[in-house]
């Protein structure tokens, strides 16, 4: 980075409030998904903090873990979410120059949130029940599909910024506006979106209301938790939500992401990405609506659909370059 | 028309030459499988009016007139006639699946990227900078022709190995004289109506489109 960025107290503040936001907004975004669905199918549904309640709920409740269990179980919730929180903490979330932003690499907060899905995977395998390890067998081989897809893609936006560091790509997408509308990006947006909805188990990969054992892929790993360790990974998955929704609307739409070091900036950052993220949710859950849940067998066309058009949008960048 | 403007609209259209051409590898459904090729030669019509306006060609838009006429319009209305006798053709059994096809195309892109990469360092411009979204889809157009078994996509994979060809005459010199293009197009035209014939003859006479099932020639 060639600029001098913010102080470190306005970059710890902004840290501060990305957490908070993704902390609150992403229950709040998957209320508002379940309220988009319910609406078009005609039912009035559950108000949108619905997920906040339910996460009170559970958070004073007793946790019971099996007998067998080892540590694993215990442990897996919290690295989870801390892995989810320091990634939302240094991502471009609100502004360009978040707390240790210059590790902010793309790499990192992929292998962030992966240490998040394959911890989750060995919870699911921990009790030795036959419906955690089939959806520790499910999700790994999605993601093992689906990461691939999203470093390829993020890579293409990194080529055009000439950095992997993700403030820095979001700061030049902001200086450069043109780049919004190169066949890069339109080709990387649509291999985004396809990985961001395997990534956070929605349909047509997962259906995140079922319980149905044939279908299930992430309530199969949390069937084993309870009470407040079943509201720990339940917030580590909406954060992870929340975390993906908000970087795809801001390596694409950056506008409105705060660039200088004045507390204004930050709160209209804020509305900004509320609002942006909220009108993704609702066009990916009218989506929803209108799509069936894919077979198991088919997931792998949808992913490997969406790494060829990250390796075309590759290739467009370096033959357009 | 501006130059940045110029520079957007032909990587665009480019681009969309070689997304449709994915797009039939995707799709199962033969129908779809021919609506993305009438959508390639949209793109590739725009293609060449993109650089017909920028040079202030004559001969280059009544090319791309011609190239809408035939493989926007024409040529797919004429495979969705052989279509209609089997309508719910699709692509069941490709020899190569669909994941695995895919993932094939993405190393075809590649290898086409560095293969030419040499030929437009001879004459780096803007248009030749593009060859090797068209060198791709030629290369995707054989992977199809090899690995399909219904005869209307393997004549989709003909269909986009000459629309790579088209893209790169185009991005490359900006078009041949017009009675070249027209003569190469009116023979694409007059394969396909061959190939139809051809692929309806079969269809009345052993009830399959599926091309493995002939093994022996009759006289």
């Amino acid at each position: 980075m060639t600029h001098v960025g913010p102080p470190l107290g306005y970059a710890i503040i902004a840290s501060i409030i990305q957490v908070a936001l993704v902390g609150l907004g992403g229950p709040l975004l998957m209320g508002l998904m379940a309220k988009v669905r319910a609406r078009a199918e005609g039912r009035v549904g559950a108000p949108i903090h619905q997920p906040l309640r339910d996460l009170r709920k559970l958070m004073g409740k007793e946790g019971l873990r099996a007998h067998h269990s080892s540590a694993v179980l215990a442990v897996a919730p919290l690295v989870v979410l801390g892995s989810t929180t320091l990634a939302v903490a240094i991502s471009p979330l609100v502004t360009t120059h978040p707390f240790l932003s210059a590790s902010a690499d793309l790499f990192v907060i992929v292998y962030l949130l992966l240490m998040g899905s394959v911890t989750m995977a060995l919870a699911g395998l921990d009790t030795g029940t036959a419906f955690g390890g089939m959806g520790s067998s499910r999700a790994i081989t999605i993601g093992a599909l689906a990461e691939p897809a999203l470093l390829v893609a993020v890579i293409a936006l990194s080529i055009q910024a000439r950095t992997s560091n993700l403030p820095a790509i979001v700061a030049d997408t902001i200086a450069h506006p043109v780049w919004t509308s190169t066949p890069t990006r339109l080709l990387a947006l649509v291999a985004l979106v396809i990985v961001v909805i395997a990534e956070t188990g929605r349909l047509p990969v997962d259906n995140p209301n079922t319980h149905l054992e044939l279908t299930m892929i992430h309530e199969a790993m949390t069937l084993e938790y309870a009470g407040s360790d079943l509201g720990l990974v339940t917030l580590g998955a909406a954060m992870r939500l929340g975390l993906l929704f908000a970087l795809l609307v801001n390596l694409f739409v950056p506008w409105g992401v705060a660039t200088g070091s004045s507390i204004l900036g930050l709160l209209a950052a804020v509305v900004f990405l509320a609002l942006k993220t909220s009108l993704l949710a609702v066009v990916v859950s009218l989506i929803e609506v209108h799509s069936a849940k894919l077979r198991l067998f088919r997931v792998p066309e949808l992913l490997a659909g969406g790494f060829v058009l990250a390796v075309l949008a590759v290739v467009t960048q370096l033959a357009t370059r | 028309m501006s130059t940045s403007f110029y520079v957007g609209a032909l990587e665009l259209t480019t681009g969309a030459v070689l997304v449709c051409a994915v797009m039939t590898l995707w799709r199962r459904q033969v129908r779809a499988i021919v609506t993305m090729l009438r959508f390639q030669g949209i793109a590739l019509a725009f293609v060449a009016g993109v650089l017909a306006w920028h040079e202030r060609d004559l001969g280059l838009a009544i090319t791309a007139a011609l190239v809408l006429g035939v493989k926007g319009a024409l040529v797919p209305w004429l495979l969705r006639r052989v279509i209609r006798l089997d309508p719910k053709s699709r692509e069941t059994a490709p020899l190569i699946n669909v994941p695995a096809s895919l993932v094939s195309a993405a190393f075809l892109i590649v290898v086409s990227y560095v293969v030419s990469s040499k030929l437009t360092a001879l004459a780096p411009s803007t248009a030749s900078r593009l060859v090797p979204i068209g060198v791709a889809t030629v290369l995707v157009g054989y992977f199809m022709l090899v690995t399909r078994r219904r005869s209307v996509s393997q004549i989709v994979g003909l269909l986009l190995v000459d629309n790579g060809i088209a893209l790169v005459t185009f991005l490359l010199t900006a078009g041949v004289p017009l009675i070249v293009e027209l003569g190469a197009t009116l023979d694409v035209l007059l394969v396909v109506v061959v190939l139809q014939v051809h692929v309806l003859n079969a269809g009345a006479r052993h009830g399959s489109f599926d091309l493995d099932k002939m093994r022996e020639l009759h006289d």
